[in-house]
C-alpha cells in the first residue's frame, strides 16, 4: 500500500526546453504518475522570478492531474544564479521582453504537447508580471485556456520612473484565442479594478469568453501563502475557480 | 507588476557577497515587494556591479522608517567627519 501512495505522488525535475529564438532555457516540469492523458498548464512566475513558491504552485498543477511546466523567464539574463539576483537584474534590465516571453510560452507549450501522456490541451496560467504575460501569450498563439492572477500594465501603462519597459497590451484583446479567466484584488492598484473593468469591456465588445472575479480584502499577491499580501478566502476562492476553468475547457 | 519609481546611482567602494568581497559599481534603489522581508513593501537596495554578473549583488530590503533613519545616519555620520575634519 504504501508504494501505491508514493506512485500517486506528483513528479517533479528541471529540464530544458527550447524557448524563443530556439534558445534552450531551464524549465521546472512536475506532472502526475502514469500514462495520462493529462492536459498540459505552462505556469508563468511573478516579479521576483523563478523561485519556490512557483515551483510549489506548478507542484500542485501536477497533483491535481495537470502536466505544468514553469519556464525559468530570467534565465538568459543569469543562468544559474539565484532567483532573486536574477530577479534584480531582469527588473533593472526593463524587464522580461514581450517578444521572448512569447517564444518562450510558445516552447513551453509545444513542449507539453510532446509529452507521451498529452491529451493535446495546453492552457496558461500566471501570477503578477506573469497575469499580464498569460494574457499576452493567449493574444498572440493558440492555446486552451488562460488564467491572468492580477496581472498590471494590460490596460494602463507603467508609472513614470519605473525601469520596467512594457506597454499596455488591451488592444490585443481581440485576437483571444482561448478563455480567459481573471482574479484580481479589490484593494489592488496595479492593476486596479477600475483597469480590470476597461479589460472587461473590451473583451465583452469582442464577443470573447471570460470570467473576471475582484475580491473584497485581498490586493496584490493574495495567492503568495509566503507573504502578508496572502488571503486565504480569496485563494480557496480562487484556486476553486481555476480547477473549475481548466476542468472545463483543458478536458480532452 | 511589482516595481515602482527607481533610483539609480553610481558608487564606488566594495560590497561583500556571497563570494565574498568585490567592487562596487551602481546602487539601485526602489520601493517595491520584498524577496524576504514580511511586508508589503519596502525600501530595496542593490549594491552591484553588473559586470561582474548578477550574482554580484548585496542587497537589503528596508521598512520605510528604518531607510529614513538610516539615510539620516548616513549623512549624520559624513558631516560628524566634516566638522572634526579628517579622521586620526
Amino acid at each position: 500500500m504504501a508504494d501505491r501512495t508514493i506512485d500517486r505522488e506528483p513528479m517533479a525535475e528541471t529540464v530544458r526546453i527550447t524557448g524563443h529564438h530556439g534558445d534552450e532555457i531551464e524549465a521546472y516540469l512536475a506532472h502526475p504518475p502514469g500514462g495520462g492523458p493529462s492536459a498540459g498548464v505552462v505556469v508563468l512566475h511573478h516579479m521576483p522570478g523563478y523561485d519556490e513558491a512557483t515551483k510549489r504552485i506548478t507542484r500542485t498543477f501536477a497533483a491535481h492531474g495537470y502536466a505544468a511546466v514553469l519556464p525559468n523567464l530570467h534565465w538568459r539574463e543569469a543562468p544559474g544564479a539565484s532567483p532573486d539576483d536574477a530577479a534584480a537584474a531582469v527588473r533593472a534590465a526593463g524587464g522580461v521582453p514581450d517578444e521572448r516571453l512569447v517564444g518562450d510560452v510558445e516552447g513551453g507549450a509545444r513542449f507539453l504537447r510532446s509529452l507521451e501522456s498529452a491529451n493535446g490541451k495546453v492552457g496558461v496560467i500566471g501570477y503578477c508580471s506573469g497575469g499580464r504575460q498569460a494574457f499576452l501569450a493567449a493574444c498572440r498563439l493558440p492555446l486552451d485556456a488562460a488564467v491572468d492572477c492580477y496581472g498590471a500594465f494590460v490596460v494602463d501603462p507603467p508609472p513614470a520612473g519605473m525601469p520596467l519597459q512594457v506597454e499596455p497590451i488591451v488592444g490585443l484583446a481581440g485576437n483571444l484565442s482561448c478563455p480567459l479567466l481573471g482574479l484580481f484584488g479589490a484593494e489592488d492598484t496595479h492593476p486596479s479594478p477600475a483597469e480590470t473593468a476597461r479589460l472587461e469591456q473590451e473583451l465583452a465588445r469582442h464577443g470573447k469568453t471570460f470570467q473576471f472575479h475582484t475580491y473584497d480584502g485581498a490586493g496584490h499577491g493574495f495567492f503568495a501563502v509566503d507573504r502578508p499580501s496572502y488571503r486565504p478566502h480569496a485563494a480557496s476562492d480562487g484556486w476553486s475557480r481555476v480547477w473549475d476553468w481548466f476542468g472545463r475547457y483543458l478536458a480532452a | 507588476m511589482c516595481t515602482y519609481h527607481t533610483e539609480r546611482v553610481e558608487v564606488t567602494g566594495s560590497g561583500k557577497g556571497p563570494d565574498g568581497w568585490f567592487p562596487l559599481r551602481l546602487a539601485s534603489v526602489y520601493l517595491d515587494h520584498p524577496q524576504h522581508a514580511l511586508a508589503e513593501h519596502t525600501l530595496n537596495i542593490d549594491f552591484l556591479n553588473p559586470a561582474q554578473g548578477p550574482s554580484a549583488r548585496v542587497a537589503v530590503e528596508l521598512g520605510e522608517e528604518s531607510a529614513r533613519a538610516l539615510a539620516g545616519a548616513i549623512l549624520a555620520a559624513l558631516d560628524a567627519v566634516d566638522s572634526v575634519g579628517s579622521l586620526p
